[in-house]
């Protein structure tokens, strides 16, 4: 019961945030200088044009008609047309965005399985010399922009060693797996610092509690109290922090789709930048933004089902 | 949200001192001061001229007359890092120290009074951090065009959040300390206590978290060079540097690999210098 009130709480929240969202960007595209219509066409357009496209993006009407316009039109699914590529953005958006999902979704993996056994060693052998070896590598990690650690990588296993495609993405699903390896371990890399350091103190914190304590006074083998009992209570938080890190993780799937030529949500963004497409700029900001907000809240969900205390 | 809450622990940087202070705030002092100065006064260091092309040393390998090699137009690499110090560092002050102020004002204010404020002030957080910030920094100067002045702004939209978030929580623990009835008592207004008595003991993560987010500026304010979003060519700016070289890396490494060595060294002071101030702060307490 303190689950489900916790869940319908936690849905009735969501309206203010998606009320934000919905009005960022809004005015986002208000904010063009000038007209924006004359924004995208350049400075070569004729009037009949400006006319055509400003009464094509509703922006003819008063503000308030144009912001219930606005929200009409993305309740219903319809997120506009794109200026140069003709097809809707809803539907470019659909084949864009799994290539960044499962991208991101490799990342995670790569994320845990290399944090998780560092963590362990670095927490289990406190102030060693791998424990210290392994947390200043991985703060170069996190100091480390994604593009350069991108292009690096593209270099020597990619260019160099021969081992990855350079960029683009496959066509059956393992093939794709191969192209994604290498932006998947680059956008990885910060993540699993930010991860492995909470996991580090998480594990250093549960080894002190009370009920590992009682654990091993009933005789049990220290290899089934970590795996057991350490470990699985030490991962709550940082499933939680996954789940906090995906705006961080969709952000830097802009880039490394950018630094890889993958055919994804990302490199769309940049591109349709780059072509002042702004219907296709505004229609992926709102999908970006709706996908953190739900990630947020099954985040939230899956922690307050693995410990109760969270939803009281 | 932890119940049983870990043993309290010294982080093993902790236990190098030098002169009474945290190592890594000398360390970190000294990288940011170098980097100042070299921000300030590039010219001094710079052996060339940062945009003077020599077309008889076009991708020149490191040497002893060019230590970090020449780019595709016969620049001087080494040259190039040091004048981009002047943006790189610009970025991370500029970026965030607008963000610091709002946000402690805001912060300080919306602790003290709680109630309302806070609810919504909880809400707009809320609704802030569901954006990714790169995703919106990157519309927003989609937007307003691209160039630093608009990357401030996109990133102070959203930055100020965070400080203020820090500040609110600290507030509302020294607002009911003794020391703060007493100047209620003493008939002080609001904003003399907030400002004058409680801030000061409130603001300590805010300034800690200013390290960690100039290092973050940094590294966003390179990644929009990079995309061209940012400063604008033929500026020496690292992530400009980096997306230069980037056609030339299987042949000619040193135009990329040097400007992100000196993103990494910076962030690498920043980090280690706003762990030194933490450190310090909790012996001081």
């Amino acid at each position: 019961m303190a689950l489900l009130s916790f869940i319908s709480r936690r849905l009735l929240q969501l309206i203010p945030t998606l009320a934000f969202i919905l009005v960022v960007i809004f005015v986002l595209v208000r904010l063009l200088p000038g007209d924006p219509a004359s924004a995208i066409l350049g400075d070569r357009a004729r009037d009949a044009d400006v006319t055509r496209i400003n009464a094509e993006l509703g922006l003819d009407q008063p503000w308030p008609v144009q912001f219930a316009l606005f929200v009409k039109h993305i309740v219903t699914g319809d997120l506009g047309n794109s200026i140069h590529l003709k097809v809707s953005v809803a539907s470019l958006i659909a084949e864009r965005l799994p290539v960044t999902l499962m991208l991101t979704a490799m990342a995670a993996l790569i994320a845990l399985a290399l944090s998780v056994p560092l963590a362990f060693v670095a927490a289990t052998r406190r102030g060693s010399l791998s424990d210290n070896a392994i947390r200043g590598s991985f703060q170069v990690g996190l100091s480390m922009p994604v593009f350069y650690v991108g292009l690096i990588l593209l270099t020597v296993f990619g260019a160099k060693l021969r081992w990855f495609p350079v960029g683009g993405f496959g066509t059956t699903f393992l093939d794709q797996l191969y192209h994604l390896f290498l932006p998947a371990v680059t956008l990885a890399l910060s993540l699993s610092a930010i991860l492995m350091r909470n996991l580090r103190s998480a594990i250093i914190g549960v080894v002190g509690a009370e009920y590992v304590d009682f654990a091993r006074s009933k005789g049990l083998s220290s290899r089934l109290i970590m795996m057991r009992h350490v470990l699985r209570n030490a991962l709550i938080s940082t499933v939680t922090l996954l789940g906090l890190q995906i705006g961080t993780l969709l952000g830097g799937a802009v880039i490394t789709e950018t630094v890889f030529a993958i055919p994804g949500a990302g490199r769309l963004m940049i591109e349709s930048i780059y072509g002042r497409d702004y219907p296709v700029v505004q229609g992926l900001t709102f999908a970006l933004a709706i996908i953190v907000s739900l990630t947020f809240l099954a985040t939230d969900i899956v922690q307050a089902w693995l410990d109760p205390r969270v939803a009281r | 949200m932890r119940a049983i809450e870990a043993p309290p622990q010294r982080s093993w940087r902790s236990r190098f001192k030098v002169a009474g202070l945290p190592a890594t705030l000398i360390v970190g002092g000294l990288v940011l001061f170098a980097s100042l100065v070299l921000a300030v006064v590039p010219s001094l260091f710079a052996p060339y001229d940062p945009a003077a092309m020599d077309y008889n040393s076009i991708l020149a390998a490191p040497s002893l007359a060019h230590p970090f090699g020449t780019d595709s137009f016969g620049r001087d690499v080494l040259s190039r890092v040091i004048h981009a110090y002047t943006i790189d560092m610009q970025i991370a002050v500029f970026a965030t120290t607008g963000p610091l102020i709002v946000g402690v004002i805001v912060g300080a204010l919306v602790g003290y009074a709680g109630g309302l404020a806070e609810s919504i002030f909880g809400r707009i957080v809320d609704a802030v951090i569901s954006f990714p910030q790169l995703v919106l920094v990157i519309a927003i100067v989609a937007v307003l065009g691209p160039g630093l002045t608009n990357m401030y702004i996109a990133v102070g939209v959203i930055d100020w959040v965070f400080f203020a978030r820090l500040v609110s929580g600290e507030v509302k623990v020294q607002k009911r300390l003794d020391y703060a009835d007493a100047g209620r008592a003493m008939g002080y207004t609001p904003m003399r206590i907030i400002f004058r008595h409680l801030l000061p003991n409130a603001i300590t993560p805010a300034i800690v978290y200013w390290m960690t987010d100039m290092a973050l500026a940094i590294l966003l304010g390179s990644s929009l060079g990079y995309l061209g979003l940012g400063a604008q060519p033929p500026a020496a700016e690292w992530g400009v540097q980096i997306a230069d070289g980037k056609n030339f890396m299987a042949t000619a490494w040193w135009i990329s690999v040097f400007p992100g060595i000196a993103i990494v060294v910076t962030g690498l002071g920043f980090s280690l210098f706003g762990d030194g101030l933490a450190e310090l702060m909790r012996t001081k307490k």
